[in-house]
């Protein structure tokens, strides 16, 4: 890959809201440049989606519950863990699904509008699975810094002197 | 009360800062986008500062060496070495300071008799002019022209020498101007400082930063290092501003007239800072190769849109200013710049606090957010916009 497309890439990682017109200008490219190098890297599916991340506990009225469930399974001949893997990434409630090294398999990320529904699903679903031998869920209590970004209040203004040499 | 003045001749002659004023003047409004900041955005990166806390927590707390820790100066000498091509021994060669300013004050003060002239290359840092003035030299100025694209011709300095020119200090890539000169730039100049004798005091505090060529010391040149100081420091590419860090290297003997100095007026740099630059030295590499990436990029912003907005700016090679001509408004410098800030709230710098053929120029820093240079470079179109 171009080092110009792994440049808009990492732009575009850390503000997927960045407008075309300001990449190209940043990178000293033209507009229509950028735009083929964009839409080419989502037809390749380097660009997967535009999220946005949103600090929920800060909107009234809308609690969420998020668990980790670290999920011991039994892998299947020939496909491993990715048929037990995909049972579980199908279902919406669940947010991640990584396959790990050490005491159990698959880190599981749930989440739900309270620890009820979390609770409900994994053992309703998620332990009933055939495949499934235990899990074990850790409710997440709070969060500090979720994909890179700080969610704390901390006051970020700029603390230099406004004029200096 | 006494009447009596107790404040020398010497710095009641002293001009205050052009920069001083203007800083009065922004720091009573609000909500300003300011482009006149001299520093990096960036915060120091957090294993530095973590690093100085463990220091602390282990009772780091008292003087190092004058010079500086020897593990400091080793790392000095090992990233010179491998980022610069340069070969200095650390116990003799390299001295810690307090910022590069105080390196810049201890060399001018080790070098300079009575009656000694420096030759000062402008538009400069503000600082170089007052401080040969307060070691007891003469400042001699150097106008580069704005046709050259404000680098230093080899006749130029020809020109300012006269016997009685001991030095010449020189900012590459420079402050306010951005402007970077090559190693086949360098090689002209270096050939008149040779031949005349000089000592070339070179503040290499942006090396790090340029962004199309590679840098070349000063001191790099054949025959230059017996007669180079580079002084440079943590404050830029580190984004250690605030811990006051930098260093010289350069011949034994100078080394050691200015540690003398040093040892007298200033112990040591502050011992909490050396830790923190010890780890900026090791493991701060990738934190460096990010905020420069990122100031290259705002460079390209700014440059270009200064350019749509009619302020002519050419593309500066390093540090991170922008030094665009006013021309097009038909404003002073200071007229732009005053005007500027009480109508849209943008601060810049006057050019002419740099020097005189800074006239007719601002200097933009864009050492700030994406966010922040987009609106200002708004603000400034309408500005400009009802100027032309």
């Amino acid at each position: 890959m171009k080092g110009i497309e792994i440049d808009i890439l990492k732009l575009i990682e850390k503000n997927a809201n960045l407008e075309v017109e300001k990449i190209a200008k940043l990178l000293g490219k033209s507009i229509e440049e950028i735009q083929e190098l964009i839409d080419s890297l989502e037809k390749k599916k380097v660009i997967l989606g535009y999220s946005t991340l949103i600090d929920w506990a800060k909107v009234l009225d809308v609690e969420e519950v998020t668990a980790m469930v670290d999920v011991k399974v039994t892998p299947a001949r020939g496909v491993g863990f990715d048929k037990v893997a995909e049972r579980i990434y199908r279902f919406p409630e669940v947010k991640a699904v990584y396959l790990m090294s050490g005491a159990y398999d698959l880190s599981v990320s749930v989440k739900g509008d309270t620890m009820t529904e979390i609770g409900h699903f994994i053992s309703e679903k998620l332990s009933t699975l055939d495949s499934v031998l235990s899990t074990t869920t850790h409710f997440v209590l709070k969060r500090y810094k979720h994909d890179g970004i700080i969610l704390q209040d901390s006051d970020e203004d700029d603390k230099r002197i406004v004029v200096s040499p | 009360m006494s009447q009596m003045s107790y404040v020398s001749k010497q710095v009641k002659d002293l001009k205050p800062s052009g920069i001083r004023r203007f800083f009065d003047l922004a720091a009573q409004m609000e909500d300003v986008i300011s482009l006149g900041v001299g520093e990096p955005d960036f915060v120091t990166p957090w294993n530095f500062i973590e690093q100085s806390f463990h220091a602390l927590e282990q009772g780091y707390t008292s003087y190092t060496e004058n010079a500086g820790m020897i593990e400091l100066r080793r790392e000095i000498s090992a990233y010179l070495s491998r980022n610069f091509h340069l070969s200095y021994d650390p116990s003799e060669q390299v001295i810690v300071s307090v910022g590069a300013s105080q390196a810049i004050d201890l060399a001018l003060r080790a070098v300079i008799d009575p009656g000694d002239e420096v030759i000062v290359v402008e538009p400069s840092f503000v600082a170089y002019v007052p401080t040969v003035k307060l070691a007891g030299g003469i400042p001699v100025t150097i106008q580069t022209k704005a046709e050259n694209a404000f680098k230093l011709k080899p006749e130029e300095i020809e020109e300012a020498i006269t016997p009685k020119t001991k030095a010449i200090l020189i900012c590459n890539p420079n402050n306010p101007t951005g402007t970077f000169l090559l190693q086949e730039e360098l090689e002209p100049l270096a050939s008149v400082i040779k031949k005349h004798d000089l000592l070339v005091l070179s503040d290499e505090i942006y090396a790090e930063l340029t962004y199309d060529d590679d840098y070349t010391s000063f001191a790099a040149i054949t025959g230059m290092e017996e007669r180079t100081l580079l002084i440079s420091g943590f404050s830029k590419a580190f984004a250690m501003t605030g811990w006051r860090l930098g260093y010289a290297a350069g011949p034994a003997e100078l080394i050691a007239a200015m540690v003398k100095i040093h040892q007298y007026t200033m112990m040591c740099a502050p011992t909490m800072a050396q830790h923190a630059a010890l780890e900026a030295l090791k493991n701060g590499r990738q934190s460096v190769e990010d905020m420069f990436e990122s100031y290259k990029q705002r460079r390209n912003f700014i440059v270009s849109s200064l350019n749509e907005i009619g302020l002519t700016c050419p593309h500066p090679g390093g540090a991170f200013y922008a030094f665009p001509s006013i021309e097009a408004t038909g404003l002073t410098s200071n007229e732009f710049a005053e005007q500027l800030l009480q109508e849209e709230q943008v601060a810049v710098v006057p050019g002419n606090v740099f020097g005189a053929n800074g006239e007719g120029y601002i200097r933009c820093s864009y050492a700030t957010s994406i966010k922040q240079l987009d609106e200002a470079m708004k603000r400034m179109k309408r500005f400009v916009e009802k100027r032309i």
